[in-house]
């Protein structure tokens, strides 16, 4: 009986399990069956192992209906470069910072009321009178500055690795938009509270922006929705901030998953690669791009645009 | 072994999808300009275009409307004209924006017009205590008969030309009016380096010359006086 841990293991990654090994018995010798026959599961017992393979078969039924397992398992068991380190993880935090904010900010648009003369009073009775109210708000003032950090350092990232260089261009312009959105969010979030702090910090901001020269005037009347700051003032910075942003946030940060997981991650600009045995130009040019194994990382093995082809060993260590 | 000369027949080339042969697609005319598919195709594409442009075009003139609309006019009464002298500032404190409560209220420093400083007499002097930097609120400060911004170091001279600091223009003012013996303040106009009134800009807006220009004057303000 294998564990369970190992049935959710898609088929084509499964081991076969050697004779001997932990969980499959040797090969127990060969039985006369008339004087010995073999002894039939009681009930309960096979009663057990369907109740085990239950959630097997029902995630079997969904994959039989989605065909979702041979995605995933290219996706989550895909091969990354030799060298991937913890800088590795600054988008992951930052989108783990971004999901934060979204499951926070949707429980906070449940006690927060949009208009002038309220909003400053619900965000105290958020604070003082809401069960764990000051930690969710707390937790959604405080990731933003968190989620603005991680997507800088991740830019950095992405900079000094040099991983934003051919096939990834593209993914590094998507991240330019996602990060103007976060500074957008950022900026439209902080009007919220409509405290003292958030009133100026808004006033310099739009002022700020209209000081660009002939479209900044009409942009800062567009942010306010008129000449002065006002009443719709404070809900076009609500709508914006939760329903505009969000949901093209979202959007782009699949768009930038799916580069990522399509076009592989590049190894660290110091990782050597080891000497390949024949190192000669591939027949097959683009057969790196087609792979939908990941883009072999650039630096060594990349000359003058030319993809030459390692026989055996393409920098590519075990995931 | 047969010669491949054997093979060569005279039928001229075709291209592959030539060869094929089938049968003209139904409706097909003789000397037809445009396969029905491709009708088809054109009124597809066509219809779902003014489809989206019917969602589209109000959602974005709604959104941009505000930039095209100017307010009604409002004048507000800030006290008689025997609360204003020439030679400082009184505080006066009125509704720039009515309905969103104490958020909606600006200061203005007022005085009657000074003949000593060159000014038309007779006149009362609103000076908007928006800072002409980024907008944070100065504060005039009577021992040095100077206005001083918080934020950033603005300094104006007693009549809000910028004498010091980053401000780009001297201090936005408001037209008045005497009614009935009261002073009123109206809508906000802003002013050159020279004091020439042009029509409001925002905080950090160079005026005059060129700039305006650079900086065109917004629908949404009023006309200077």
């Amino acid at each position: 009986m294998p564990k369970f841990s190992d049935l959710l293991v898609p088929a084509p990654l499964r081991k076969t399990p050697k004779p001997g090994e932990a969980g499959v018995p040797n090969q127990p010798a060969p039985q006369d069956l008339k004087t010995d026959p073999p002894r039939r599961p009681t009930d309960h017992e096979r009663l057990g192992q369907q109740a085990l393979e239950a959630p097997t078969e029902g995630l079997a039924w969904v994959d039989q209906r989605l065909a979702a397992s041979g995605f995933l398992t290219g996706m989550l068991y895909r091969k990354v470069p030799k060298g991937t380190n913890w800088f590795y993880t600054l988008g992951s935090a930052a989108l783990f910072a971004f999901i934060v904010q979204a499951v926070t900010g949707v429980f906070l648009a449940m006690f927060y009321t949009p208009s002038t003369t309220q909003a400053y009073t619900s965000i105290a009775h958020i604070n003082n009178d809401v069960f764990l109210g000051q930690l969710v708000h707390g937790m959604h003032k405080w990731g933003a500055s968190v989620m603005v950090i991680l997507v800088f350092l991740h830019m950095g990232r992405t900079f000094f690795f040099g991983a934003y260089k051919y096939p990834r261009e593209l993914n590094w312009v998507i991240g330019v938009v996602i990060l103007i959105l976060t500074m957008t969010m950022a900026f439209t979030g902080y009007l919220l509270p409509f405290d003292q702090r958030s009133y100026w910090a808004s006033i310099v901001g739009i002022n700020i922006n209209g000081t660009g020269p002939i479209v900044g005037p009409y942009l800062s009347d567009f942010l306010r929705a008129g000449p002065e700051l006002g009443a719709t003032t404070l809900s076009r910075f609500y709508a914006i901030h939760m329903l505009l942003v969000p949901g093209a946030l979202i959007a782009l940060i699949g768009a930038h998953l799916y580069l990522v997981v399509k076009l592989g991650t590049t190894a660290p600009p110091w990782t050597k690669v080891d000497k390949p045995r024949v190192a000669e130009p591939t027949a097959n040019l683009d057969a790196g791009v087609s792979s939908g194994n990941g883009y072999r990382p650039g630096g060594a093995g990349t000359i003058a645009g030319v993809q030459l082809e390692t026989t055996d060993n393409d920098g590519m260590g075990p995931a | 072994m047969a010669d491949d000369a054997d093979n060569i027949t005279n039928v001229p080339y075709r291209a592959p999808e030539q060869v094929r042969n089938e049968p003209p697609p139904p409706g097909y005319f003789e000397g037809e300009s445009m396969t029905r598919r491709k009708v088809f195709t054109i009124a597809a594409q066509g219809i779902g275009g003014l489809a989206g442009l019917a969602i589209v075009l109000p959602a974005v003139g709604f959104a941009v409307a505000p930039i095209f609309h100017r307010g009604k006019e409002r004048w507000e009464d800030i006290g008689p004209t025997s609360n204003f002298v020439e030679d400082t500032y009184r505080q006066v404190t009125f509704t720039e924006v009515p309905g969103i409560g104490d958020a909606g209220k600006t200061l203005a420093y007022v005085r009657k017009s000074s003949k000593e400083l060159g000014e038309e007499p007779g006149l009362y002097v609103a000076v908007s205590n928006r800072c002409a930097h980024l907008g944070c609120p100065v504060r005039f400060v009577e021992a040095a008969g100077n206005f001083i911004c918080p934020c950033h170091g603005g300094v104006y001279d007693f009549q809000g030309k910028r004498i010091g600091g980053p401000p780009v223009r001297p201090l936005d003012r408001f037209q008045t009016r005497v009614e009935k013996g009261q002073v009123q303040v109206g809508p906000r106009y802003s002013v050159t380096s020279q004091l020439k009134p042009v029509r409001a800009r925002d905080p950090g807006e160079f005026t005059g010359g060129i700039w305006e220009y650079l900086y065109p004057p917004r629908p949404s303000t009023f006309p200077p006086p």
